[in-house]
């Protein structure tokens, strides 16, 4: 086992502790948002799919290079967008007066 | 400064944006702005990467075809992630996330066919290996995942003979196929691997019932996250290791908690085949001879208007009907004639937890606004009405007093401690879970028949005509 290896391996572990540790104090009413939006994250993977395209010398590297790019497009945007939906909602104060005028009581 | 490191201190600034995203999601006024953080740090990263060059200092090739590809995938993201109604948004999640799967499996599957003629080390091969599989299960699991949210497919659990015995024969098969190539280094293997795990990804998912599914796409998240790091640790990219482990160790904490919040463990919502027995024989047979009080919405506008307090319990009833903007009009109502009134929301109301404060919240209910369960388990003790709006299972008291019941042991919120309780429902048929519950039959019920959104308006007249 390398050197790299190890790197990697530290890496991994001090990240699992780092992940539990961030997501263990968000509340529940956002955890459909968080859901979503550690979904956007893994969409890094992108970063992985141009590597390996960007590196392709034969056909078949090519072709699954170039279906990883697409996929993982996809998860990024698409995953960074519904977030952005679902997050928009949560306004903090809300105009709720507005139907108080048209009250006939 | 050379190009690498520089590239390299950009994809830690990406790790630390993505950190302060997960960070930023714990309160709702930050958790916009850490979403739009993130999306700039993977801006960044995709950018750095464009200047990637290999050990032979050649730049990244196949540009256009990349750029071509990015394209591609934002013309079909954008409108789908837009256009896409609020409550169709699990079943969206699940196919973004599918694709992440099969994306690094795709990637570890890629860089075998380049390196396995160079005989590159075990551990390798086993990262290679271990993206393949957990990515491909996670994108076939999510495929039937959406087409179950979809109803493409029977939202019920599907079972067969022996199913536990087969699955974990294909699993074992998979296993067993792994250490083969190890040993031999075989793409042709590689590509049973892939086959096997696809079938695996399909039956693990099979068996499990349309109400547990959220349970199971945030697993599958995590599983995503886990491909992505095992990509990593194969192209030997820290930061592909660090957002794929972040989001696989926060994925498998929240799946913790979903199922922590249905009073189970994730076992049993992986492995139980939950609710396929019960269901709909029981509810043809359970109704005879027992009559339930059903009210006009006139009654309960009624009931409703001269109330001190009123607990709303919604489910997704509520958000099939599309009906959250009439009933905060109705909350609205009531609140102005200096009426209590509270959202109860149940922690897996809707289809994933917090999808009922999301759907509200497109609303314009204001979520302080919202309570929790044990919060409105103390509100519900001195109701006069708990208004339930297309929920079901959230309310069942079985789970709280038939041990035989499948649901027995989930958390409920108490509507039965209110003096009066109000279903809106659709008809008879049980809930999600598709269990009968004693609540309809309870004599201080009383039941409104008809389309949520229908019913909602009518009472709302009500309220203001009396």
């Amino acid at each position: 086992m390398g050197n790299a290896l190890l790197q990697y391996a530290t890496v991994f572990v001090l990240s699992i502790f780092v992940g539990i540790e961030v997501v263990s104090k968000v509340p529940s009413i956002l955890h459909t948002p968080l859901m979503s939006g550690s979904n956007a994250i893994h969409g890094v993977i992108l970063v992985g799919s141009m590597l390996v395209l960007g590196s392709a010398s034969t056909t078949t590297a090519e072709i699954l290079g170039f279906l990883a790019v697409i996929l993982s497009t996809l998860n990024v945007v698409g995953g960074f967008v519904v977030t952005d939906r679902m997050l928009e909602m949560f306004r903090s104060k809300t105009p709720a007066k507005k139907k108080a005028d048209e009250d006939p009581s | 400064m050379s190009r690498g490191t520089l590239i390299d201190l950009l994809y830690l600034f990406s790790a630390i944006t993505f950190l302060l995203a997960l960070k930023g999601l714990g309160s709702p006024k930050r958790a916009r702005l850490g979403n739009a953080v993130a999306a700039l740090g993977m801006l960044v990263a995709i950018g750095a990467t464009f200047f990637h060059q290999n050990a032979h200092g050649q730049g990244l090739r196949h540009v256009g075809l990349i750029v071509l590809g990015m394209v591609i995938g934002v013309i079909v993201a954008v409108p789908a992630a837009r256009l896409v109604q609020m409550t169709a948004m699990p079943q969206l999640v699940a196919i973004f996330n599918g694709v992440g799967g099969g994306a690094a499996a795709l990637v570890s599957i890629t860089e075998f066919v380049k390196i396995h003629s160079t005989h590159p080390a075990t551990y390798v091969v086993l990262e290679v290996l271990l993206g393949v599989l957990i990515g491909t299960v996670s994108f076939s699991g999510s495929t039937i995942a959406f087409a179950k949210l979809q109803e493409l497919m029977t939202g019920r659990p599907i079972t067969y003979p022996a199913q536990q015995f087969i699955n974990a024969i294909v699993g074992l098969g998979a296993l067993a196929l792994i250490i083969t190539i190890l040993v031999s280094s075989s793409t042709v293997l590689l590509w049973v691997l892939l086959a096997v795990a696809f079938v695996l990804g399909v039956i693990f998912v099979l068996p499990i019932g349309g109400a547990d599914v959220p349970v199971l796409i945030s697993l599958l998240n995590s599983f995503t996250g886990l491909a992505v790091a095992a990509s990593g640790f194969t192209l030997g990219n820290n930061l592909l290791i660090v957002a794929g482990t972040l989001v696989g160790a926060s994925g498998i904490l929240l799946t913790r908690m979903m199922s922590k919040a249905m009073g189970r463990s994730l076992a049993n919502v992986l492995f139980s085949a939950f609710g396929s027995v019960s269901a709909t024989s029981a509810s043809a047979e359970g109704v005879e001879g027992r009559t339930v009080r059903s009210g006009s919405p006139e009654d309960v506008g009624v009931l409703l208007a001269y109330a001190n307090k009123v607990v709303i319990i919604p489910g997704y009833g509520l958000a099939v009907a599309q009906a959250q903007h009439v009933l905060r009009e109705l909350a609205e109502e009531l609140a102005s004639r200096s009426i209590e009134v509270f959202y109860a929301i149940h922690p897996v109301a809707g289809r994933m937890p917090g999808h009922m404060n999301v759907l509200l919240a497109e609303a314009n209910v204001p979520y302080e606004s919202l309570i929790e369960m044990d919060e409105a388990n103390q509100e519900l003790l001195t109701a006069d009405v708990a208004l339930v709006v297309g929920a079901n299972d959230t309310v069942n008291p079985a789970a709280q007093n038939d041990p035989a019941s499948p649901i027995y042991g989930m958390p409920i919120i108490n509507a039965a401690a209110a003096a009066n309780v109000v279903f809106l429902k659709r008809s008879m048929r049980p809930g999600f879970a598709g269990i009968e519950n004693e609540l309809l039959y309870d004599p201080k019920t009383v039941l409104v028949f008809g389309d949520a959104k229908d019913t909602l308006t009518k009472l709302l007249a009500a309220v203001k005509a009396s």
